[in-house]
């Protein structure tokens, strides 16, 4: 039996106010997300590092494509860009291009950002724009009920990978670093705390950042991998997990199946709407 | 008052001209023939009036580029041509769901599939009114002259914001590559339309409220009205909906703001109907032949009138069957295997012979054609 102080209780309800204050009002709820999924997590963490960062509701823009976790802006109470499959990122670009003081922050999942949305997602990297991606990587399509994923690691489960996957899974973050982003990081839906901190690092960096948080579709990916419930996937996440300063000092080998977690890439690359300006503005003085 | 300038422009050119006049603000494009001219003349203007260029990785990337800009409140187009405006269709049908005004021009060559990118065509016009999935309600323009483009230009960026649509304009290869001496429009001469903004409140704001015209007033993000903007069918706060009685209204707002106003977005040339027992039905640059052959054969003392559609879609329904009604036949001139005339034959009563001219060998409709194919119906 667990006693609870009444400074707890405080504390708890302190913390849950924040939550309320960003949810909007009206009738957007309930979310369509199955009890235990990750996805309430990582918002919890976009929702407290917005806090700590004090910005304003008007100047953040949330924008998604299609897939459980493209659902997301559409809960929180900010300018919301729920938008067609795969081209959030396009969509993002345009609202960032066309108001650069807006705060870009794009939810998207593994099949949205990796599959159809993959060209996409390069190109943000390599203009370098000032747009926030969160990618929230659980392995598998759970909107259209469990399909195969470019992260779905190889042998593993889904309803089009019946007898194991015969495909290799992407790295996103290697794909992000390689293709220019200047910030990258990777967090877990277990690690609440360091994922509060990535993401709120990620929207203060100038430049392209992406943060993947590994999370667990326990519906889906769990059930046809028979890795049990939400919380058994959660204790995977925690045991599999190293932080990077470690992972520095591993083989490659004792890395195989590790989610090396942290800010893994930062780089102070300019930033495509800082340049044009720029040029914008040597065109304007003529000459 | 001083003489106008008079300058020599290429059709993909009086199209950036227009659009800047009309107040573009941001364009996003990839890189196709026969459009290629609207990027780069874009590339080198925007910078100059603070305005955005962005080459985009693809298609579908430029026009989602573009809603977002439209949306964060510039006025915001793109240029392509038929492969790329096949790649786009899926998210015109996303800013006509979303009420999201944005301008596609569509340089039209030679299809199916890659096709003839050097040559003429039409028959990307029913793509225009259907290319997207879902009902639709497309306005589409088409202009036959490189004045007519830059006018048809500004009027589509018009229409776009006064009726929070997606506007194509149906250019052709001949026209987008045709260079002409004109004397364009002054600053002020033409009407320039801005989409109307809200004055409410935030906490009153619906922003796909059902007002009394059906067209909703529209926020840039940023300006203090947060709202959720779907592609999902939504209510008039934007939230999703599966409640049948949320979900007709909404589709019928999106048709009804259009066809009920019609009479703001038809636009129609007329020589020569008053007598007139033939008529030619045209649109694009088979206008510019039609309007010579009915020269030709008025002066050798044939009745024969012309009809230039500006106006592609809505279709001129009420319109076309009002010229033509003193006729006996029609010829309708297209690029194509046959797109337009069916919807003639649709307006038309049918005592009127419809009969067909078509071309779809990448060259263009010559006025002799018409004249010859008229000796042949008569």
């Amino acid at each position: 039996m667990t006693i609870v102080t009444n400074v707890t209780k405080d504390k708890e309800k302190q913390k849950s106010d924040v939550i309320l204050k960003y949810l909007r009002p009206h009738k957007a709820m309930p979310t369509v997300w199955c009890a235990g999924c990750g996805n309430g997590i990582v918002m919890t963490a976009i929702i407290r590092a917005i806090d700590n960062l004090g910005l304003s509701k008007d100047e953040v823009v949330m924008v998604s494509g299609i897939g459980c976790s493209s659902r997301m802006p559409i809960y929180l109470d900010f300018n919301a860009l729920h938008t067609t499959h795969g081209r959030a990122l396009g969509f993002a670009t345009g609202v960032k291009f066309a108001r650069p003081e807006l705060k870009v922050i794009v939810i998207t999942g593994d099949g949205d950002a990796l599959a159809i949305g993959g060209n996409h997602f390069i190109h943000a990297c390599r203009r370098n724009i000032d747009i926030t991606t969160i990618l929230i990587n659980n392995n598998i399509y759970g909107m259209t009920g469990g399909q195969g994923s470019p992260t779905t690691p190889a042998h593993s489960f889904s309803t089009t990978t019946p007898y194991g996957n015969a495909e290799k899974q992407f790295d996103p973050c290697c794909l992000a670093q390689a293709a220019g982003a200047s910030f990258v990081g990777r967090g877990t839906v277990y690690h609440t705390p360091q994922l509060e901190n990535l993401i709120t690092q990620a929207i203060q960096h100038r430049g392209f950042s992406l943060v993947e948080v590994i999370s667990n579709c326990h519906t889906y990916y769990g059930r046809l991998n028979k890795l049990g419930d939400a919380v058994n996937m959660l204790n995977d996440f925690k045991d599999r997990s190293v932080p990077l300063a470690k992972a520095q000092k591993m083989s490659p080998e004792d890395l195989k199946g590790k989610y090396v977690i942290g800010l893994l890439h930062k780089d102070d690359k300019t930033e495509f709407c800082d340049v044009y300006d720029e040029v914008m503005a040597k065109v304007k003085g003529g000459k | 008052m001083a003489q106008k300038e008079r300058v020599l422009v290429m059709g993909n050119q009086a199209c950036v001209l227009g659009a800047i006049y009309a107040g573009l603000r941001f364009y996003a494009g990839y890189p196709i023939t026969p459009s290629t001219e609207v990027a780069e003349g874009c590339a080198r203007e925007l910078p100059k009036i603070s305005g955005r260029f962005i080459q985009m990785e693809d298609e579908i990337g430029s026009i989602a580029a573009v809603i977002g800009a439209s949306i964060s409140g510039l006025k915001s187009m793109t240029a392509t041509s038929g492969p790329g405006y096949s790649l786009m269709v899926e998210n015109i049908g996303y800013a006509y769901m979303t009420e999201t005004p944005i301008v596609i021009i569509n340089v039209q060559r030679g299809g199916p599939s890659t096709g003839l990118p050097t040559k003429v065509s039409q028959s990307d016009t029913m793509q225009a009114q259907w290319g997207t999935h879902g009902d639709n309600t497309a306005i589409a323009v088409a202009p036959s002259t490189i004045y007519e483009t830059f006018t048809e230009t500004v009027r589509a960026f018009n229409l776009a914001e006064r009726f929070r649509t997606p506007v194509t304009i149906l250019l052709d290869e001949v026209i987008g590559h045709s260079r002409q001496v004109v004397m364009l429009p002054e600053p002020g001469e033409l009407k320039v339309t801005n989409r109307v903004k809200p004055t409410c409140s935030p906490e009153e704001f619906e922003a796909f409220a059902m007002t009394p015209n059906l067209v909703s007033p529209m926020p840039a993000y940023g300006d203090g009205y947060r709202y959720v903007c779907t592609g999902l069918t939504h209510d008039p706060r934007g939230f999703t909906t599966n409640r049948p009685d949320e979900i007709a209204p909404k589709l019928y707002k999106l048709r009804h703001k259009i066809v009920d106003y019609k009479d703001e977005i038809m636009l129609l040339r007329d020589e020569h109907m008053d007598d007139a027992e033939v008529a030619f039905i045209s649109y694009g640059s088979v206008s510019r032949a039609a309007l010579q052959a009915t020269d030709i054969v008025r002066k050798a003392g044939f009745k024969v009138g012309t009809v230039q559609l500006f106006t592609v879609w809505p279709f001129p329904d009420k319109e076309i069957a009002e010229l033509c009604r003193n006729c006996r036949k029609v010829i309708v001139g297209e690029l194509n295997m046959g797109q337009i005339i069916n919807e003639v034959r649709r307006v038309l009563p049918p005592d009127i012979e419809v009969h067909a001219l078509q071309r779809y060998d990448g060259e263009i409709l010559t006025p002799m054609q018409l004249v010859e194919k008229l000796e042949e119906v008569l």
